[in-house]
């Protein structure tokens, strides 16, 4: 695919943190990736092979050491582009804001006019299971519900980019399948592109048109997984033959890489 | 009411009744105090006479002068410090060690520089309640998780917009923790410096009742500062709890 009709194009892109003992930490790359229009990606990798970092500096939230990130054609160096939605990773919930409140923070920046703001956002909450707490305030609320707020905080906006980090680390397994159902919809109905960073081989399978696999830090791309589903799909693909082949894959590329990660490489 | 509150109502009514019984039977002579029945008797009669309304007012007024001047400075330094590290090092000693600093030593040096009207008197609780406001609020913004800045980012606010909208309310019950440092020593402030030199204000009436022997008026201005300073600080400790309770703290 040319650069130029990606959605999100990535060459080359490094990151390097300065360390602690004053030297550098090579976390990320140098990794090359597109993602089609529309396209449903999900990244594994084992834990600190700099998946975040990724997404980070996709969101345009940090600047890459080397390398260009392109969405929309446009270059993205450190600034926020408009039409990217971000969950974070940790708890992003604001703690003085109602459910109501964090959920239309989402749409500070949108031009449409508050009646219209106050319907989305309601439809929003009721799409993520919240409508009798969208008075409470996030400590009220369990982990996974606030994550959930965090969700649609960034579905209000109907952005053209979603990016999720682990955004159902915190949910139970049943949960977890059904929000990941919520997602698939939702990614049908608004034609986002989505880039979900995943710690569960199932969750990535499942949800996934393509997954990456990352290698321990510094992580680089090592394996790319097209899974074939259709469009139309849930949950219950879990159950096909071809779902077992492909969690079998990704754990045969990933088993190594974590085995590095803990420190028992041979 | 909790036991505890209880327990409390009964610990001060139990010093104020203390208080009452050594006047009465003399260990505190009429010289040194009034039994508190008469103190508020006293209190009453100088507001509805209103020969203390000009003092009154005139505290007052500096005072919230001296504290809106420190919360609003306080805060806006501890913003932008926030943003300059070598800035904020390079100041922190001199945050550490203030509050060992006798303000009232430069009394002379703010008469010089600001005259003798309410000025120098203001400037003195300004000084003594805004680094209070800074090193709270500093605290405060110290502790906001960073990824609420980032999701701040994200939604596209800029700088100003993140300290505005996100870092100041995250850190508002520590800014109030500030405030309330900063009511009590810009009431310090003022008032000292009343005592020291000025012709009028609460300190001053106080510094001349005592020299003329006139406790019917000292005890009772007293027992109004007090009343003042708790009443805002119990107001500003609900407002800090409510915040906290809000965020399961
Ligand atoms: N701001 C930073 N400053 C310094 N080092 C950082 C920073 N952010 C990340 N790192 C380092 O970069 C590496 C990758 O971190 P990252 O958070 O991207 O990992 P991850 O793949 O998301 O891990 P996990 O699956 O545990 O979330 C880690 O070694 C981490 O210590
Ligand atoms: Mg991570």
């Amino acid at each position: 695919m040319s650069q130029a009709s990606a959605h999100v194009s990535l060459r080359g892109v490094t990151k390097t943190f300065p360390s602690a003992a004053g030297g550098e930490l090579h976390a990320l790359g140098p990794v090359d990736l597109d993602l089609r229009r529309g396209e449903f990606l999900a990244v594994v990798g084992p834990s600190g092979c700099g998946k975040s970092t990724l997404l980070e500096l996709i969101a345009g939230l940090s600047p890459p050491t080397a390398g260009t990130i392109e969405f929309e054609g446009r270059r993205i160096a450190g600034d926020i582009p408009d039409g990217i939605g971000v969950v974070f990773q940790e708890d992003a919930c604001f703690p003085w804001l109602s459910v109501e409140a964090n959920v239309a923070f989402g749409l500070r920046k949108s031009a449409i006019e508050p009646a219209a703001k106050t319907k989305r956002v309601r439809e929003v909450i009721e799409l993520m299971g919240l409508t009798d707490f969208a008075k409470s305030y996030p400590a009220q609320l369990s982990g996974g519900m606030r994550q959930r707020v965090c969700i649609a905080r960034t579905l209000v906006k109907e952005p053209r980019l979603i990016l999720l980090d682990e955004p159902f680390g915190a949910l139970d397994q049943q949960t977890r399948l059904l929000m990941g159902d919520e997602v698939l919809k939702l990614w049908r109905q608004t034609g986002a592109t989505v880039f979900l960073i995943t710690h569960a081989l199932d969750e990535a399978a499942m949800l996934a048109d393509r997954i990456a696999v990352m290698s321990a830090r510094p992580g680089r791309l090592i394996d790319a997984v097209e899974t074939n589903w259709p469009r139309e799909r849930d949950s219950r693909i879990v159950e096909r033959p071809e779902f077992g082949v492909i969690t079998a894959r990704l754990w045969k590329s990933l088993r190594e890489e974590s085995l590095k990660t803990i420190g028992r490489a041979k | 009411m909790t036991r505890v509150a209880l327990y409390r109502v009964l610990v001060i009514l139990a010093a104020v009744l203390l208080l009452e019984l050594l006047c009465a039977i003399g260990v505190i002579d009429r010289i040194t105090m009034q039994p508190p029945h008469l103190i508020l008797r006293d209190l009453g009669r100088i507001l509805i006479s209103g020969k203390q309304n000009a003092a009154i007012l005139k505290t007052m007024t500096n005072a919230s002068i001296a504290f809106s001047l420190a919360l609003l400075v306080g805060i806006a330094t501890a913003a932008v410090l926030h943003g300059y590290r070598a800035l904020r090092e390079t100041l922190d000693p001199l945050f550490a060690t203030y509050y060992a600093i006798p303000v009232f030593a430069f009394y002379p040096l703010l008469i010089v520089l600001f005259g003798l009207g309410d000025a120098p008197q203001i400037g003195i609780g300004f000084m003594l309640g805004v680094v209070a406001v800074i090193v709270n609020t500093l605290n405060g913004l110290d502790r906001v998780p960073r990824v609420l800045r980032k999701a701040a980012l994200i939604e596209r606010l800029g700088a100003a917009e993140v300290a505005l909208k996100v870092a100041l309310p995250y850190a508002a019950p520590y800014v109030l923790t500030g405030a309330k440092f900063a009511v009590a020593y810009t009431l310090i402030g003022i008032i000292g410096a009343e005592f020291i030199m000025s012709r009028g204000g609460m300190g001053y009436e106080i510094s001349f009742a005592y020299n003329n022997f006139d406790n019917a008026t000292m005890y009772p201005l007293i027992v109004l500062i007090l009343a003042v300073s708790i009443s805002i600080n119990t107001a500003l400790s609900w407002w800090e709890k409510r915040l906290l309770a809000r965020r399961g703290l």
